[in-house]
C-alpha cells in the first residue's frame, strides 16, 4: 500500500472548499441554533439583547472558519510561533495597561468588539506546541532539556492569566498543555510528574489568589454552608438543574431562569438553563452532539499526514472538550466554578470566534489531510 | 520514513487512550446528569416551588362592635398612607423636601425613611406618613409628577366615632408588644393591631379573625411576578354590645367635667346599658400612635382617666351599703322592721363616740325612716347586733365585695370584711367599732360602681341573680346559642324583706324627709327610688369636730368626700338601676343624687323612644 501524498499548494480555492468536511459545519450550526434557542428563552422570549447578537457573531465565526480552512496548512505552523507571541505580548500589554482598572481585567475593548487574549492564547499555544513537537525527534522528545522550553511557553502565559484574575483559563492551558505532551510521546511518568508539581504549587498558588477565587474554591468544597453568598450559584444551578426532570418544564417555563434564581443564565450557567427547560433528555442530547463533534475532530486528527496536523487537531479538540467539560461539571457542582462559558451556546463574542478559528484549524487540517509536512520543515515553504 | 511511521503509531495509541478518558469523563459528567435530574429530581422541583412560591399573610378585617341597636361604635375606616418606592424615586432628597412642603414630617421622621431607604431592598415601599387628611392626599395626587415613587395607599385603621364617651368600655387597640406576639402568625404582620382594653381586648381572638393568605410567585430578588392563589381569611366576628351608644354618650357629658363614674344596668337581664368613666380617653388616640408626653399625661393624672373606674375603681359604699345592713339583720330576724332605736346624734362604744351625720340627731327611727333619712345611729345599733360576719354574708350575696365576672377586663373585687378575714391579714382581731363604721358603709368596706348597680338590680328585681354583662350576642351563627340565657337563680331572700327595702329607698326620693327628696321624678310612671351615700375619704377627729367640721369645699380636692347615689325606675315595676359615684364630689344627696335622676329620666326616656331598645332578653 502506497501512501499517496499530495501538494495542496497546488489546490484550487474551489478544490479546498470541496474537501471541507460540511458534515461537521453542519453539526456546529445546529449547536450554535440550540444555543440561539436558549438565549431567545433567557431574554424571557425575545432576540435582545443576546440571541440576535449571537446569530451575527456565529456568521462572522463561519466566515473565519471557512478562511482559516482554506488557509494552506503549513502557513499555520510556519506562523504558529508568531500569533504566540503576539498573543503573549497582548498578555503582558494587559498586564501593564489594565492593572489601573476594576482589578478584573480580562479584555480589550477594540471599539468594535471587546477581546480576550487569555481565549486566543489557548488555540495560539496549542498551535506553537504543535509546531514544537513537529519539529522534535521522537528520540529527543524524552530528553528533559528539550521539555523546558514548552513548559516556559505554558507557564508564562499561565501565570499572567492567573494574575488577570482568571482561574479557570489559567488551568486549562496546563491541562492542555499536559495533553500536548501525552500526545507528543512524552513518557507517561514525565507527565505525572509535571502534574504532580503542578499540584505541589498549589498552596504556593494560593498565596497569590485574589479573595474571591479561594472564596470560590472554599464554596465549591461546601457549598450549602454559604446558601447566601457564594455557594449560592452552585445550589441555585442544582436546583434548577434538578427540577426540569427527564423532559424538562417547557421552552420559556424554566421558573429558576426566568425568575432569576439562576445567575448569569446566558453566559456561564446557559447549561442549566437548557437543562431546566428540556430536562435531561435536552441536556443528553447536547452532550451528545458535542462528543460526536469530538469525534470529528479525532477523526481528522488520526487521518493527518502531518505529525503538526494530528497535534493541532486533537490538542484543539481537546481544548474544546475540556471547554464543555468544565462549563457542565462547574454547572452540575462537581467541580469549583470556574468561569468557563459553554461552548457555541454561551452568549459571547471571543469565545465564539475563537472556537471558530479552532474548529477552522481542524478543518484545515482536513483539508491537508495528504499535505505530507517533513519534520524539518518549519520555516519556510519548499 | 520508518521514524515517522513509529511517531504515528505512538501518537494514534496515546490518541486513543486520551479519547477513552474523555469518554470516560463524559459517562460520569451524564451519571451526575441522570443523577440529580431523574433520582433526586422531585426534592429539587420542590426545592425550586420553594424558590417560586412565597406566601403572604393577608390581615383579615376586624370585627366591628355596635351597641344594642346596631350603631356603631368602632369600626375600621380607610388609612391613606404616603408610601414611597424608592427605586422609582431617582432624587430621593428632593422629593423628600419637596414632600415636606406638603406634609409635616419631623426631623425623625425624616431620618427614619433615610434609614429604611438604606435598609430596605429598593423595590419595597416604605411609609412615609401614616392616617393622611382628604387634604393631603389630594395635594399629594396634584403634585403626582413632580413626585415620583410616591403613591397613596390604603390600609385599615380602627375608628371609633365616639372616642372618649365609649373609651373605657371599648378599650382600644395599639401596635402588637414582644409578650403579646404568641403563635398567631397575623400578630407578626407589621402593622397589626391588638385589643389592649376593653371589649377589644376581652374579645380580641374573635374580632380578629383569622389570618388569609396568598401565593404569589416572587424572583430572586423576592419582587412580586404574580399572584397564585389568595385565600381572603375569616374576618373578624362583629360584636353587638348591650350598650345604649346614646345613652352612653348623654352620661358623658354630664360627668365630662369631673372625676365621676355611673353604670347603667337593665335590672332584669343584667345588660349594662351604659358604663361611663370621667375623665375619659380618646382611643383613637392610640391607634394613630400616642406621643410620650400624651401617653405620660394620661398615666401620671390623679383622675386616672386610663382606669375604667367602673369595675376598677374601689370606694366605701357609705350609706348606699345600709340596705345590705338592713337585710342582713331582718333576714336573720335579728331585728323586726318596726324595732325602734333612738338617735341623738350619736352613740358611744366603750371610749369612743360614733356620730351619726346629723348632729342634732334624728330621735326615734324605725327601719324604714331610718333608711329614708339615713340615721347613722340606727344603723350602728343594726349593725352592732348583727355582727361583721352575717352583713358581709348577705352583701356577699347581692354581688359585694368579689369579682362579678363581667365580660370586661380588669374588674377588681371589692372587699366584704369578715373577722377571720382581718385577723388573717391584719393579723389583729376585729374591733366592735369596725362594726359600726361597716354598718354605715366605711372602714373596710369597699365595692366597685359595678356591684353597686348589681346590688341595686338584685334588690329591685325579687331577689334575682343577675349577673352583668356588655356583649349583647355574637352576631355570627355561634352565638345564637348563647342567646338561650339559664334561668337566673333566686338569692332565696324573702318577700317580705325585700318589700321593706325597697319602701325605705321609695321613701329616700319620694318622701319630703328622704335624703333625696331634691332629685325625684314627677312624671307620673317614671319615678325613681335609691339611696344617697357619702363615704369619708378621711378621719374626721375630735379636735376637727368640735373646732367645727370644714365644709366639704373648703378642703383640698383629694381630701373632699365621695358623693354616691343609687338608684332604680320606675318605682312601680322597676326595670332599670343606676350607681353614680363622684370622686370627691361632696354630698350624696346633692352631688350625686341629681346626677342619677338625669340618668334614670334619659334611659327611661329612651326606652320609650326606641321600643324595642331597652326590652330584656328573657328567653329561658
Amino acid at each position: 500500500m502506497s501512501i499517496r501524498y499530495t501538494d495542496s499548494s497546488e489546490m484550487r480555492l474551489s478544490e479546498k472548499l470541496w474537501q471541507v468536511n460540511w458534515s461537521m459545519i453542519m453539526l456546529l450550526c445546529f449547536i450554535a441554533a440550540i444555543g440561539f434557542t436558549i438565549l431567545y428563552s433567557a431574554a424571557n422570549g425575545s432576540l435582545e439583547p443576546w440571541a440576535m447578537q449571537q446569530m451575527i457573531r456565529f456568521a462572522v465565526g463561519v466566515v473565519i472558519l471557512l478562511a482559516a480552512a482554506v488557509v494552506d496548512i503549513r502557513f499555520w505552523l510556519r506562523s504558529a510561533y508568531a500569533f504566540y507571541f503576539l498573543s503573549l505580548s497582548l498578555l503582558v500589554a494587559m498586564e501593564i495597561f489594565g492593572a489601573s482598572g476594576s482589578g478584573v481585567q480580562r479584555w480589550i475593548d477594540t471599539g468594535f468588539f471587546q477581546f480576550q487574549p487569555s481565549e486566543i492564547m489557548k488555540v495560539f499555544l496549542v498551535l506553537a506546541l504543535a509546531r514544537y513537537f513537529h519539529g522534535t525527534d521522537s528520540k529527543n522528545v524524552d530528553k528533559s532539556i528539550y521539555l523546558v522550553a514548552p513548559l516556559a511557553m505554558t507557564a508564562v502565559p499561565a501565570i499572567l492569566i492567573m494574575r488577570q484574575p482568571d482561574l479557570g483559563t489559567a488551568t486549562m492551558l496546563f491541562v492542555i498543555s499536559g495533553v500536548m505532551f501525552f500526545l507528543a510521546g512524552v513518557r507517561i511518568w514525565k507527565v505525572t510528574l509535571l502534574a504532580l508539581g503542578a499540584l505541589a504549587a498549589i498552596p504556593v498558588g494560593w498565596q497569590f489568589l485574589h479573595d474571591y477565587q479561594k472564596k470560590r474554591l472554599l464554596a465549591f468544597l461546601d457549598p450549602e454552608s454559604d446558601p447566601l453568598g457564594t455557594g449560592y450559584h452552585i445550589i441555585q444551578s442544582k436546583i434548577a438543574l434538578g427540577s426540569g426532570g427527564v423532559f424538562g418544564k417547557g421552552f420559556l417555563l424554566g421558573s429558576q431562569s426566568h425568575l432569576n434564581f439562576l445567575p448569569e443564565k446566558q453566559t456561564d450557567f446557559v447549561f442549566t438553563m437548557l437543562a431546566e427547560e428540556f430536562g435531561f433528555v435536552g441536556a443528553f442530547s447536547l452532550i451528545g452532539l458535542y462528543m460526536l463533534l469530538v469525534v470529528y475532530g479525532f477523526s481528522i486528527a488520526l487521518k493527518s499526514r502531518s505529525h503538526f496536523g494530528r497535534l493541532a487537531a486533537l490538542g484543539l479538540t481537546t481544548t474544546f472538550f475540556l471547554y464543555f467539560f468544565i462549563n457542565i461539571a462547574m454547572v452540575m457542582g462537581v467541580i469549583p466554578v470556574a468561569g468557563v462559558p459553554l461552548p457555541l451556546v454561551s452568549y459571547g463574542g471571543t469565545a465564539m470566534l475563537t472556537l471558530m478559528f479552532s474548529f477552522g484549524i481542524i478543518t484545515g487540517v482536513h483539508v491537508h489531510r495528504n499535505q505530507r509536512i517533513s519534520q524539518y520543515q518549519t520555516g519556510q515553504m519548499e | 520514513m520508518q521514524r515517522e511511521h513509529t511517531r504515528i503509531k505512538g501518537f494514534s495509541r496515546r490518541a486513543v487512550v486520551l479519547g477513552g478518558g474523555q469518554a470516560l469523563l463524559l459517562s460520569a459528567l451524564v451519571g451526575r446528569l441522570y443523577y440529580l435530574q431523574i433520582i433526586e429530581s422531585s426534592r429539587y422541583v420542590m426545592l425550586a416551588e420553594d424558590n417560586r412560591i412565597s406566601l403572604r399573610l393577608l390581615s383579615p378585617p376586624r370585627g366591628r362592635i355596635t351597641d344594642r341597636n346596631g350603631e356603631l361604635m368602632a369600626l375600621n375606616r380607610p388609612n391613606y398612607i404616603a408610601v414611597l418606592v424608592p427605586e422609582l424615586a431617582p432624587d430621593l432628597e428632593t422629593i423628600l423636601s419637596s414632600l415636606e412642603g406638603i406634609l409635616s414630617i419631623s426631623e425623625r421622621e425624616h431620618l427614619r425613611i433615610l434609614r429604611e431607604v438604606r435598609s430596605k431592598r429598593s423595590f419595597v415601599p416604605l411609609t412615609i406618613k401614616e392616617n393622611l387628611s382628604w387634604e393631603d392626599v389630594a395635594k399629594i395626587e396634584v403634585n403626582a409628577p413632580s413626585l415620583p415613587g410616591v403613591s397613596i395607599e390604603v390600609g385599615q385603621s380602627r375608628y371609633y366615632p365616639f372616642a372618649e364617651a365609649a373609651g373605657h368600655a371599648l378599650g382600644y387597640v395599639a401596635a402588637v408588644s414582644k409578650e403579646e406576639q404568641g403563635t398567631d402568625p397575623l400578630l407578626r404582620l407589621p402593622g397589626s393591631r391588638i385589643g389592649k382594653d376593653g371589649i377589644e381586648k376581652a374579645n380580641d381572638l374573635a374580632l380578629r379573625g383569622t389570618a388569609g393568605h396568598r401565593h404569589i410567585e416572587v424572583d430572586a430578588l423576592g419582587r412580586v411576578i404574580r399572584e397564585v392563589d389568595r385565600n381572603e381569611g375569616q374576618s373578624g366576628k362583629d360584636l353587638a354590645l348591650t350598650i345604649d351608644s346614646g345613652l352612653q354618650k348623654f352620661i358623658f357629658h354630664h360627668l365630662k367635667d369631673m372625676s365621676a363614674i355611673a353604670v347603667v344596668m337593665d335590672a332584669l337581664s343584667g345588660e349594662i346599658l351604659a358604663m361611663v368613666s370621667t375623665p375619659g380617653f380618646d382611643p383613637n388616640a392610640f391607634n394613630e400612635g400616642l406621643s410620650t408626653e400624651a401617653w405620660h399625661d394620661l398615666v401620671s393624672n390623679p383622675k386616672g382617666p386610663l382606669i375604667n373606674k367602673s369595675i376598677s375603681g374601689q370606694y366605701m359604699p357609705g350609706s348606699t351599703f345600709k340596705m345590705m345592713v338592713a337585710l342582713a339583720a331582718l333576714e336573720d330576724e335579728i331585728i323586726s322592721p318596726n324595732q325602734r332605736f333612738f338617735c341623738g346624734g350619736h352613740m358611744e362604744l366603750g371610749d369612743s363616740r360614733f356620730h351619726c351625720w346629723m348632729k342634732e340627731g334624728h330621735g326615734a327611727m324605725k327601719m324604714v325612716s331610718a333608711l329614708q333619712q339615713s340615721c347613722d345611729v340606727y344603723f350602728f345599733e343594726v349593725a352592732l347586733r348583727t355582727g361583721i360576719n352575717r352583713i358581709s354574708k348577705m352583701a356577699r350575696r347581692f354581688g359585694l365585695g368579689a369579682k362579678l365576672g363581667i365580660d370586661l377586663p380588669g374588674e377588681r373585687d371589692g372587699l366584704m370584711p369578715t373577722r377571720d378575714w382581718k385577723l388573717a391579714v391584719e393579723g389583729s382581731s376585729w374591733q366592735l367599732g369596725e362594726t359600726l363604721n361597716a354598718g354605715i358603709g366605711q372602714g373596710y368596706v369597699l365595692s366597685t360602681p359595678l356591684q353597686l348597680a348589681v346590688m341595686m338590680a338584685r334588690l329591685v328585681n325579687g331577689g334575682v341573680a343577675v349577673e352583668p354583662h356588655v356583649i349583647r350576642n355574637l352576631v355570627n351563627e355561634e352565638s345564637i346559642l348563647q342567646q338561650s340565657r339559664p334561668v337566673l337563680p333566686s338569692l332565696g331572700i324573702s318577700p317580705a324583706s325585700l318589700a321593706i327595702v325597697k319602701q325605705g329607698m321609695d321613701a329616700v326620693v319620694n318622701t319630703s324627709l328622704g335624703t333625696a327628696f331634691r332629685s325625684r321624678i314627677i312624671k307620673k310612671g317614671k319615678k325613681m327610688g335609691g339611696k344617697t351615700g357619702t363615704s369619708q375619704v378621711r378621719r374626721i377627729s375630735e379636735r376637727e369636730r368640735e373646732s367645727g367640721i370644714l365644709k366639704n369645699i373648703e378642703r383640698p380636692w383629694e381630701e373632699r368626700d365621695h358623693a354616691l347615689f343609687v338608684g332604680y325606675a320606675p318605682t312601680q315595676k322597676p326595670r332599670f338601676v343606676v350607681s353614680v359615684v363622684v370622686e370627691h364630689g361632696g354630698g350624696g344627696s346633692k352631688v350625686a343624687a341629681p346626677l342619677g335622676r338625669d340618668i334614670l329620666l334619659e334611659t327611661q326616656r329612651r326606652v320609650e323612644a326606641f321600643p324595642g331598645s331597652g326590652a330584656p332578653r328573657r328567653d329561658g
